[in-house]
């Protein structure tokens, strides 16, 4: 039995521990979910998505630290970082080096980061996401940080779990046509160029902001001009809006801290409109709705596995592979089985 | 159940910069199917216990080729130990002579390994630690 009463008095063994069971399916952890589950919808949870390369961890590093000593009066608010990389396809191992890039958040009490390993899964989060994310807001993370896997353009699992899905990029990975493809920026709330001291920064922003007025054609942007001497005006109009978010477009340098702050702002800002407009309820359902539906399937298909015998599933197979039945054939018989 | 996977910590500890050794062994972990926690460089002994503790890891694995690891590995030891990670499988490689060897495994390090040692031989000691079997 899971000690669930210790994780809300802030012990963090156990909740480190409870997140391996939850990551690795464990009976015990469903069952330490359920009880906590009543504790969660608490946080503010904020998906980092974008190409590898691009600085999702740094800039991910930056934002914690900013939530942690707000410079504006406000209270620090606890963070916690999950950080998802790529499982090998062929040997199941993975490298999870994005603790690297989080070295100045160590010896803070109210932070914590866990590192998880994709598993196989394809859309940029791990099949156990969501639920580590559900522990840590139980909790008591106030700030939950969920950066993804180096996405490339289909990676967009991030969408469903987040309130705020932030896209980074960086200068030079790309032209216009590459900014207006489908996928991973039809999922951005706020789009952020990283490395912006790099060449290419300014084409990077025009692109990008070119793509959002094609989506959204009756808007008129205001125009970006490069500030002097390290001072830069950015694409930003949500203020005014307040029927309709429009994702502002974010210049940051991560290292140097350059435009993390703005960043927060946009994200508080983002959070602002979605409980306003009614989005945050909307949101929270269909995660809701989502991850009930994904429980049912892969209940049913458990049970379904343990009421047919083997043997009948070989014979089936063996019938599809003489092309006697088809594989819809194959199907319905066996799933009539039980 | 999923299936179970083995995750491991490797850190550098002090101010060693040598870590190629360090990433050898990271990939040869990860290609022997665990997940490996890699932490880099310049890490303090409150750094690798706070991550051991927060990753929830079954192994630590520290590379020191600086000669600072009588400094060091007794004080992550001792960290990992007030936090509770009695059962962690800990080893050490690098460049440790002989005659530290056994005042490291006294003071609680599973294993040292010198250069040279084949990655199958650290990769098998994690396995029969971890998982008590011989895969």
């Amino acid at each position: 039995m899971v000690n669930v009463e210790a994780i809300l008095q802030g012990d963090r063994r156990a909740l480190a521990q409870l997140l391996t069971l939850v990551e690795n399916d464990d009976p015990r952890g469903a069952e330490a979910l359920d009880q906590l589950f009543p504790h969660t919808g608490k946080a503010h949870l904020v998906g980092i998505t974008g190409s590898p390369g691009t600085g999702k961890s740094s800039l991910a590093n930056q934002l914690a630290k900013v939530y942690r000593k707000p410079g504006d009066g406000s209270a620090p608010r606890r963070v916690a970082v999950v950080a998802v990389d790529p499982s090998s396809p062929f040997t199941g191992g993975a490298i999870l080096g994005d603790r690297v890039r989080m070295r100045d958040l160590s010896g803070d009490p109210g932070v914590f980061i866990r590192s998880m390993a994709s598993r196989g899964a394809l859309g940029g989060i791990a099949r156990a996401t969501a639920a580590v994310v559900q522990v840590l807001d139980a909790a008591g993370y106030e700030m939950i940080l969920i950066e993804t896997v180096g996405a490339g353009q289909t990676e967009v699992d991030i969408a469903k779990l987040a309130h705020t899905t932030i896209v980074v990029e960086a200068p030079g990975l790309g032209d216009d046509i590459q900014a207006i493809k489908a996928g991973i920026l039809e999922i951005a709330d706020i789009l952020v160029v990283n490395k912006a001291d790099l060449p290419g920064a300014e084409n990077t922003m025009r692109a990008l902001r070119a793509s959002l007025e094609l989506a959204h054609p009756v808007r008129h942007l205001d125009s970006l001009k490069a500030g002097h001497a390290g001072s830069m005006k950015t694409t930003d109009i949500s203020q005014a809006e307040d029927d309709l978010w429009l994702p502002p477009i974010l210049l940051t340098e991560s290292p140097r801290a350059v435009g993390i702050v703005e960043v927060t702002q946009a994200i508080a800002r983002h959070a602002d409109y979605l409980h306003r407009s009614g989005e945050w309820e909307q949101r929270e359902q269909n995660r809701l709705r989502s991850e009930l539906d994904a429980l049912i399937q892969a209940q049913l298909v458990a049970r379904w596995r343990n009421s047919v015998p083997p043997s009948a599933y070989d014979q089936a197979l063996e019938a599809l592979y003489n092309h006697q039945i088809s594989p819809q054939q194959a199907a319905g018989n066996l799933v009539k089985e039980q | 159940m999923a299936e179970r996977k083995i995750r491991v910590l490797v850190a550098k500890p002090g101010l060693d910069g040598h870590d190629r050794g360090a990433k050898v062994i990271a990939r040869a972990l990860r290609d022997a199917g665990m997940e490996v926690i890699y932490t880099g460089l310049r890490q303090t002994p409150e750094m690798v216990a706070e991550a051991a503790l927060d990753e929830d890891v079954d192994v630590v694995g520290l590379s020191i080729l600086s000669g600072a690891h009588m400094a060091l590995v007794p004080k992550i030891m001792d960290l990992l130990r007030e936090k509770g990670l009695n059962k962690v499988h800990v080893f050490v490689g690098g460049i440790i002579p002989e005659n530290d060897v056994a005042e490291l495994l006294k003071c609680g390090v599973n294993a040292v390994y010198g250069p040279g040692t084949p990655t199958t031989q650290v990769v098998e000691d994690i396995q029969v630690a971890v998982l008590g079997v011989h895969a």
